[in-house]
């Protein structure tokens, strides 16, 4: 076997390998797996438990894992969203917030809260901390990932809340549900709009790129590679390989031996990352909406301009936070508004599947 | 004369609760199986919620596997305690916990007081069901299957492989004719009864008990020994993914289970609670008209969206390998390479002759050149080079998709970046017409000599004739038409004719000008005078030295 692509575009997917070839590639992604499990009990002694609430804990429950930094302001309707859902548990790790997070997370009945000022470019970008809750809470249930300005929708999510799917996901044998985080803008310039703590995000980030998301498989972990939408246009238009991974998979069944690589765009043991049919069919997925885009984000991307804890290569990313920082406009009159899940489906960035 | 009903639950016991006493309380006896596996506690929280019912009794139980015989005993076990106890029903209805009545219960009574002696099943012969999944119709009676299916599934396979190599099979026994249907089913007394007292029943039992799903042909094959009068359907609303598994039907299926001619739905999710609020205690008015063949059509296109997907599409859950349609856009769009070179008003004929968005260079190695040089396309594609170059089978598969309903027709030539060639090569939507040798117009135009322009002539010359070469490969898909120049200019008119058919075969256009051609007068000396280079132009065919000079075809021609 030759040495595999780095990426795979549109119509070019190999076949999974055979033979001796893929049994070491098979035995160098379980090593892979151990070592990032091993490192996440190594780093368990960073976090500190502020309130533990997992005894409430029942079988069946869907859990939410969350690892955050000063979200007060995304925070209330966060949880409302998610809640709402039917998540039964957040686990969250606060990475030293300053904003009073914390604080509103004890106050919740159903959140559990760890606490630790280690760096977050070092614990895998928070992912050490997370494998490791999930290794030890996670087992057995419906675990949902995510970053605290992410908010899932997915297929009918009003009227069926995530055990209705993930009965659903169950039933179909598919272990994992994918999803591709969508950028949300505002109209006008980001600093224009008005949002306070607990507001539907999507009243003032109303806008989105409809089609413009270029996907490629990565045949080592058969991961999709889905890049594109605002950020790829307005800041990624030079160097595109740079512009940020899209597809995400938050919603596994988890076991205690599985854990993300890079994080939640693929995991391990790689028949999770298999979110996509093959065959021309169409599996059911979601879709993140992503609220980064609201007003606080200037001052954000000075102050993570200066701790370089958000990208492995920093310096790389300078340009990307100074064109953040100069308040720019995404909206272009190729823009599309965001009236519902009916709509991103039918412009192809989810799927129902076969779940009617 | 009134029904009985037979439910068989194991999961969601309180919903199950809740339809019994429904039943019960429209005058319908129950006997409930439960699943020999549901924990006592269970058991016992349902026996005490339906405690106040004398019309609802519980069987003796065995423990349920699906697939098996085990679902067939329990229904035999609770319809002959059923007969037994209420001698006042005529008709037995079989249903599971997760059943709901989704038409007032009288409404079931009168119909089938209409029919007293119509058994409502669905038994159809093996050879015309279509509908099993896995290919397993005539041989789930033949074959034997001793390793479970969902837990053995590996086993399962090799086992029934290797039976049909080895030709074994078992023998139908004698007068049976085997018939496939849905479980649910609806028999009259007289038949429920003439099957549970068969004189035959030992023997018939021993030879089901190794078929395979014998609740789907168990009750429908021996029905067709004992019954007058069948009607073959359900009367129980049942569909099933493409797997054979069983759609659960949520709150916003609300609307379309309003509109079914059945009387039972399955499955109902147990907290759909609109579903159970509305159904338990609806008022018969409220019901639309019946549209049974909506709910059909609904679920037949859940089915292809699964199976067959959206052709086009490139996203998170649906990325298709080649031979799948992996290298597909989702509609027919055209690929002109040497016409603008000739027709300097080529972009707004062809859009006016076909409809069609007309771009310019798409590939060009600066900036996507979109019509009305737009900076940002529909569904955001950017105009940056950098951008559509990164992945631009993608980008191609983006503006085809973003504009369905909109036919694209784009610019091509070899000065262009050509990694998108390999995609539209494989891609049976693709229209492309190429008038080879053209490229060499504008350089001749550009009145440098042809010492200065003979390398970049050969080097064009090089890429086109490997993009020619690319289109002719056995395995290439797209649809290509290919003139030389000289084949070309002879009679312009026959080849632009044919690419407005081929773009749209349906279009009227007898009636359209043609665009105005440059004279190319001179031309042909300017070839020569490559030759003389050295270089050796053949794409262009056998140019003549003096076109131009006196016979050209007219551009202006009119067609009839």
């Amino acid at each position: 076997m030759g040495r595999l692509p780095h990426a795979c575009p549109v119509g070019e997917l190999p076949d999974p390998g055979r033979g001796p070839a893929a049994l070491w590639q098979a035995l160098r992604l379980r090593i892979r797996r151990r070592t990032l499990l091993a490192r996440a009990l190594r780093r368990r002694r960073q976090l500190t438990a502020l309130c533990d609430r997992t005894a409430a804990i029942r079988p069946g429950d869907i859990l939410c894992f969350l690892c955050l930094r000063n979200e007060a302001q995304r925070l209330p309707f966060l949880l409302d969203h998610h809640r709402g859902l039917g998540v039964r548990h957040f686990l969250v790790v606060d990475n030293a917030s300053s904003d009073g997070s914390d604080s509103l997370l004890r106050d919740q009945t159903d959140v559990s809260l760890w606490q630790t000022g280690a760096s977050y470019k070092a614990a895998r970008f928070g992912m050490d901390w997370l494998t490791w809750l999930m290794l030890r809470h996670g087992h057995g249930h419906w675990c949902l990932t995510l970053d605290a300005d992410e908010i899932l929708v997915y297929p009918h999510w009003q009227t069926r809340p995530l055990p209705a799917l993930t009965d659903w996901l169950d039933r179909q044998g598919q272990p994992s549900l994918g999803a591709l985080t969508l950028d949300l803008y505002p109209d006008g310039p980001i600093s224009q709009a008005r949002h306070a703590a607990g507001d539907d995000p999507t009243r003032i980030l109303r806008w989105f790129d409809g089609g413009n998301y270029q996907v490629q498989v990565q045949p080592r972990l058969r991961n999709l590679w889905i890049q594109g939408g605002a950020r790829a246009r307005a800041f990624f238009a030079e160097a595109p390989r740079r512009a940020p991974t899209l597809n995400k998979i938050p919603l596994v069944r988890w076991h205690w031996r599985y854990a993300y690589v890079n994080s939640t765009h693929a995991l391990l043991p790689p028949r999770l990352n298999q979110v996509y049919a093959t065959d021309g069919g169409e599996l059911t997925s979601g879709v993140l909406l992503h609220t980064k885009f609201l007003p606080g984000i200037i001052d954000r991307s000075a102050e993570e301009k200066a701790r370089g804890e958000h990208f492995a290569d920093g310096a790389q990313y300078a340009s990307y936070y100074d064109r953040l920082i100069r308040d720019p406009v995404l909206h272009s009159p190729a823009s599309s508004r965001y009236t519902g899940w009916r709509q991103l489906e039918a412009l192809g960035l989810m799927s129902r599947g076969g779940w009617v | 004369m009134s029904f009985g009903v037979v439910m068989l639950c194991h999961t969601a016991l309180d919903r199950a609760a809740q339809v019994a006493r429904h039943w019960a309380a429209n005058g319908c006896p129950v006997v409930i199986h439960l699943d020999r596996r549901v924990p006592e506690a269970q058991r016992a929280a349902l026996a005490a919620a339906l405690s106040d019912l004398p019309d609802v009794r519980f069987s003796a139980r065995v423990p349920c596997e699906w697939g098996t015989f085990s679902l067939v005993q329990a229904t035999n076990i609770a319809a002959t305690q059923l007969l037994a106890s209420f001698p006042q029903v005529g008709h037995v209805l079989l249903a599971s916990g997760a059943c709901l009545p989704i038409r007032p219960v009288a409404e079931l009574q009168a119909h089938l007081g209409a029919h007293p002696d119509t058994d409502f099943i669905e038994s159809v012969t093996t050879a015309d069901v279509g509908w099993t999944i896995g290919g397993l119709n005539k041989e789930r009676f033949t074959l034997r299957f001793p390793f479970s299916w969902k837990k053995q599934r590996r086993l399962f396979d090799r086992y029934v492989v290797l039976q049909r190599r080895l030709g074994v099979q078992r023998r139908i026994p004698a007068g049976l004719v085997p018939h496939l249907g849905s479980q649910w089913w609806c028999l009259t007394r007289r038949s429920l009864q003439a099957i549970l007292s068969h004189p035959d029943r030992p023997r018939l039992d021993r030879y089901f008990r190794r078929v395979w799903i014998p609740d789907e042909s168990y009750f429908q094959t021996l029905v067709r020994q004992v019954s007058t009068r069948i009607e073959s359907r359900s009367l129980t609303l049942c569909k099933f993914d493409f797997q054979g598994r069983p759609h659960v039907f949520y709150d916003d299926h609300l609307h379309l289970l309003r509109q079914s001619d059945a009387f039972v739905a399955r499955k109902i999710w147990p907290q759909a609670d609109l579903l159970y609020r509305t159904f338990l205690t609806e008022l018969p008015e409220r019901r639309a008209a019946p549209n049974p063949a909506k709910i059909d059509r609904l679920f037949a296109k859940a089915v292809e969206r699964r199976t067959r997907g959206r052709p086009g599409l490139f996203m998170q859950s649906r990325f298709p390998t080649r031979a799948r349609g992996g290298n597909r856009a989702a509609a027919t769009y055209g690929v002109f390479q040497g016409f603008a070179q000739l027709f300097p008003d080529f972009h707004p004929w062809l859009a006016r002759a076909t409809g069609a968005r007309v771009h310019g260079h798409l590939f060009a190695p600066d900036r996507v050149e979109f019509a009305e040089n737009e900076r940002v396309f529909t569904g955001g594609l950017s105009n940056s080079a950098a951008l559509r170059d990164y992945n631009p089978g993608s980008f191609l598969t983006n503006l085809v998709w973003n504009t369905r309903g909109e036919t694209q027709c784009f610019q091509f030539g070899p000065a262009d970046v050509q990694d998108v060639t390999r995609f539209i090569a494989g891609d049976s939507n693709a229209r492309v017409f190429i008038i080879s040798g053209a490229f060499a117009v504008p350089l001749w135009r550009s009145a440098r000599p042809a010492a200065a322009v003979r390398a970049e002539a050969a080097r064009l010359q090089k890429i086109e004739a490997d993009l020619i070469a690319r289109l002719d490969h056995p395995e290439a898909k797209a649809n290509v038409r290919i003139w030389s120049l000289a084949e070309f200019v002879e009679n312009p008119a026959e080849p632009l004719m044919q690419l407005l058919d081929d773009l749209n075969p349906r279009g009227s256009h007898r009636d359209v000008d043609l665009p105005p051609m440059i004279p190319l007068l001179g031309f042909g000396a300017f070839l020569q005078d490559l030759r003389n280079q050295g270089m050796h132009p053949v794409l262009m065919g056998d140019f003549p030295i003096d076109f131009g000079s006196k016979s050209a075809p007219s551009p202006l021609l009119r067609l009839k």
